[in-house]
């Protein structure tokens, strides 16, 4: 909770109304499903477990072992600008699942544990595909939205399997598509991400329990939006998804993720892994809305999300374009990255980081230049209010071979309040002289102009925030797709309840 | 965490390497304190964050590796003004070549007599705010300067001096290894001007501590000598007073490594610093680092750091850069610029411009661009009759015009800015 200092002109009512507001998460609610866990802690004998309930073959455990042996020799990250107390990896539940599926698989929706689904209604998620937003029944024109939902450690299911057969494109939970697909998998996983990348990757690569997987075949372009909705609904377990995504030659898939997490005051864990592969003229986007339990307003609490995204644009004018609304999680570690190996390849970075109340977001970028004529734009706003601390940290590299490429990097941070910090960090590393690079960042308050302007119509402070904050956001609202973007909107502005005071 | 074990006998192996001086009680104690800093520290190393664009073995070596002297036949910086001239070859201070230690305005004394006496006001600046400048950011090699350092001049300047004090470092020996270090104390109201110049030795640390009390205003140019293998690391901590002003300018040439950490600190309100550089950069050995750390603690401060690389021919030039608005400095501004001009593609430009914000009522920013020279900026030259060469220098010399113009005085500006036209012809 902020400082709530009553401003003059301000009634004490009015504040005690914002201060029952703000702080509260609208999605903190645990639904009462009977989970399945494995032991306590982390040894060879959970990474084993983990690989037997998803009925792997052989190769991905010998592959989680070597991870798990590398792992225990590495120590944790301490360079981002987070500071949260030492985390017990022994003390977490590396695997959870609902029992209603212990026993075997559902063999569709109508088999899946009732509550489960009525955990993603909530949620606003229609899972059946007869509720979904836009369904089959939908009128012509209006987008399609196929879901994977993953609870906890496992995918609960995936909607619109029919359709998307037609058109060629595999999109299951990872677990089922190392039964179907077990060569594709073995040919793209850990080849963008290594097993040795880093401390979270690592240990994710041991004991990933879920995730999706999506193939586009050549030449396809993906008939409707794929959405996976990620939900920690167990106390005390780490969710750690590994995501792969192909688009093979020529293809286009959009792809948006949401989180969230019931309200506990414990830390949990996430560490999660995407892969994507571009190959030659094919695109990715890539859409995050991240809404992890932030921690309550004293900071007790929230998820810790360590994060380990990136995109190899292996092929000619491959493009990957990453779009994040990161508005939750107590700490946030993550910095989805592009590979610009082919020539002519794109890679943008589009991001919101809105930290408030006690929450520390450390988020940016990585766009590793390698290829001629490649071109990479970064656009991102931190908002800081409460006692947050937001960081930018992001890299942009011109190898020697990339000529005439070209970078554009715009950081902006606002600041509510005199309690919180907004950090910017960008490396800049130029080895060719075709390379433009260009950057910019800026760090300010909120307008008072702007502020004055808005309430002198009769906005309260609060609206008034939010909207010049949506306004500092557009560019990046811009870039997600048309639902996400309402979404994201009226979760900037609830972000920052009790911001302001 | 741990020192690693090459940090700690790199340290052990240059503190071996030097002598630390003997003098009074209160140099002794402050001198073995850094020592033990410096010890701790260990050396420092290309997997430090701080050093990660920039190899100090150079620096760390032991003994340094010669440098061949450089022979020209220009004439001495800023020869042309009227001054105060002081010369150090190779770091050791030579009384035969300088003028009278004498300027209105202020006391100036060796570092060596200074450190000599029992009671001197220096005790409480020499190497406190070199110590201050440890943290956040270790600067071991400061560290090691105020330990073994006997060489450099104290000055307290009491009024508005009437001209500047400058000093020339002539670089003599092929294989010398100078430590230099500079105190200079301010007062309310006063104002004095350092010039700096020449590369100094072989390899040369110099740190120069600067109290700039409230109103008062420290002006600083130097330009860094063209000897191409002498190794360089310089440190400037400075401490700014209420309303006081402190201006530095950096011009340097060649050299195989240069380091300038410069740190300061605004203590006081309404103060105003500015850190510039211009560099031109030319050789697969040139290594040219510009580290800045400014901390706003106090409010309605302004920073402004302006720094201009021009490379060629396989140069590197970094530029570490941050502002760090400490919770209580409302109202202050922060810029910070850092260019880069690549003149062909085996040159690099690495840079790290960093925010560090804690307050709200801010306005800062920062840019940096890297590139090629403008392509229809060139064309338009020659086709207007210029030689390509020609207008080449002519572009390079206007990109950084921008930073030269940060020296406050037209005619420091001016003689820097022609000799960069002489030495573009030359190399």
């Amino acid at each position: 909770m902020t400082d709530m200092i009553a401003k003059d002109g301000v009634e004490e009512e009015t504040v005690e109304a914002v201060k029952s507001l703000s702080g509260e998460y609208k999605y903190g609610f645990s639904t009462d499903v009977e989970m399945e866990y494995a032991p306590l802690g982390l040894t060879e004998d959970i990474v084993r477990l983990i690989s037997e309930k998803n009925e792997e073959p052989e190769w991905m455990l010998e592959w989680r072992l070597q991870a798990f042996e590398r792992w225990k020799q590495m120590e944790e990250p301490d360079w981002a600008m987070v500071d949260y107390p030492k985390i017990d990896f022994q003390d977490i539940y590396y695997y959870a699942r609902p029992a209603s599926m212990a026993e075997e698989k559902p063999k569709s929706l109508d088999d899946v544990d009732p509550k489960l689904l009525e955990t993603y209604a909530k949620l606003g998620i229609p899972l059946k595909e007869q509720a979904l937003l836009a369904g089959v029944e939908a009128p012509e024109g209006e987008r399609k939205v196929a879901v994977d939902a993953v609870f906890d450690s496992v995918s609960v299911g995936t909607t619109f399997q029919d359709e998307l057969k037609k058109a060629g494109v595999i999109f299951m939970s990872i677990s089922e598509a190392l039964k179907e697909h077990p060569d594709l998998v073995k040919k793209y996983i850990g080849t963008v991400v290594p097993q040795s990348d880093n401390f979270y990757a690592t240990l994710n690569s041991a004991v990933f329990s879920d995730g999706s997987f999506v193939y586009i075949p050549e030449g396809v372009k993906c008939p409707m939006e794929l959405s996976t909705y990620f939900r920690i609904n167990a106390e005390n377990t780490g969710q750690f998804e590994r995501t792969l995504i192909i688009a093979e030659k020529g293809s286009y898939v959009s792809y948006l993720e949401g989180c969230t997490a019931p309200q506990r005051d414990v830390a949990q864990l996430h560490a999660a892994v995407v892969e994507l592969v571009i190959q030659e003229d094919a695109e990715i986007k890539y859409s995050t809305v991240q809404n992890w339990f932030p921690g309550d307003a004293e900071g007790k609490g929230g998820i810790y999300n360590f994060v380990t995204k990136r995109a190899d644009c292996r092929g000619d004018r491959a493009k990957v374009m990453w779009t994040q609304v990161e508005t939750g999680s107590a700490v946030t570690w993550k910095y989805p990255s592009c590979i610009l190996r082919g020539d002519d390849s794109q890679g943008e970075f589009y991001s919101i980081a809105i930290a408030n109340n006690f929450q520390q977001a450390d988020t940016g970028t990585k766009m590793i230049h390698l290829g001629k004529n490649t071109k990479s734009r970064i656009v991102s706003k931190g908002i800081s209010a409460g006692k947050a601390q937001n960081t930018y940290r992001g890299l942009v590299s011109m190898h020697p071979k990339a000529a005439n490429a070209r970078n554009y990097t715009q950081c902006d941070s606002l600041l509510i309040g005199d309690k919180c910090g907004a950090h910017t960090v960008p490396y800049i590393e130029v080895k060719n002289n075709t390379a433009r690079v260009e950057h910019e960042a800026t760090t300010s308050k909120v307008d008072d102009d702007q502020l004055f302007y808005c309430r002198s119509r009769g906005m309260d402070e609060e609206e008034a925030v939010a909207l010049v904050v949506n306004g500092f956001c557009k560019e990046v609202l811009q870039a997600l797709p048309m639902e996400f973007a309402m979404e994201a909107q009226a979760l900037v502005a609830i972000s920052l309840e009790g911001s302001v005071g | 965490m741990a020192v690693s074990q090459p940090k700690l006998e790199g340290a052990a192996n240059l503190a071996a390497h030097f002598t630390v001086p003997t003098g009074a009680k209160w140099a002794n104690d402050t001198r073995a304190n850094a020592l033990s800093v410096f010890n701790a520290q260990g050396a420092p190393h290309k997997r430090d964050e701080y050093w990660r664009y920039t190899d100090p073995s150079a620096l760390t070596a032991v003994p340094t590796a010669p440098a061949a002297l450089f022979s020209n036949d220009e004439a001495p910086m800023f020869d042309g003004i009227d001054r105060v001239r002081v010369v150090f070859v190779d770091g050791i201070f030579d009384a035969d070549q300088s003028d009278d230690l004498t300027l209105s305005g202020a006391n100036i004394e060796t570092l060596a007599d200074v450190t000599g006496a029992d009671i001197h006001w220096a005790k409480d600046l020499y190497g406190q705010l070199e110590a201050n400048g440890q943290n956040p950011v270790q600067r071991p090699l400061a560290a090691l300067n105020t330990a073994v350092a006997d060489q450099g001049l104290v000055i307290h300047v009491t009024a508005k001096c009437e001209k500047p004090l400058a000093i020339r470092y002539v670089h003599s020996n092929e294989n010398s290894d100078a430590v230099v270090h500079h105190v200079i104390k301010i007062d309310e109201g006063a104002e004095f001007t350092l010039l700096e110049s020449g590369a100094g030795a072989a390899r040369f640390n110099s740190v120069l501590e600067v109290d700039v009390a409230d109103t008062a205003q420290f002006h600083h140019v130097r330009t860094q000598g063209r000897d191409h293998e002498r190794k360089t690391v310089t440190h400037m901590f400075g401490r700014l007073g209420r309303e006081s002003v402190l201006r530095s300018f950096t011009m340097t040439v060649n050299g195989v490594l240069t380091r300038n950490d410069a740190v300061l600190e605004f203590t006081g309100d309404d103060a105003q610093a500015t850190v510039a550089g211009a560099c031109a950069g030319d050789g697969t050995g040139f290594h040219h680092d510009d580290t800045v750390f400014v901390t706003h603690d106090s409010v309605n401060c302004e920073s402004r750091q302006v720094f201009k690389k021009v490379l060629r021919n396989g140069a590197t030039g970094v530029f570490q850069g941050k502002i760090l608005v400490k919770e209580d400095a409302q109202k202050t501004d922060g810029y910070q610029i850092s260019q880069g001009l690549l003149l062909d593609d085996n040159s690099n430009f690495l840079a790290k411009p960093e925010l560090e914000i804690y307050a709200d009522d801010v306005a800062c920013s920062h840019g940096s661009t890297v590139g090629a020279i403008d392509d229809d900026a060139l064309f338009y030259l020659i086709s207007r009759g210029v030689p390509r060469k020609q207008a080449q220098d002519m572009l390079v010399l206007a990109f950084l015009a921008e930073a030269i113009e940060e020296i406050d005085n037209e005619e420091l500006a001016e003689d820097i800015l022609n000799r960069l036209a002489a030495w573009m012809e030359r190399r």
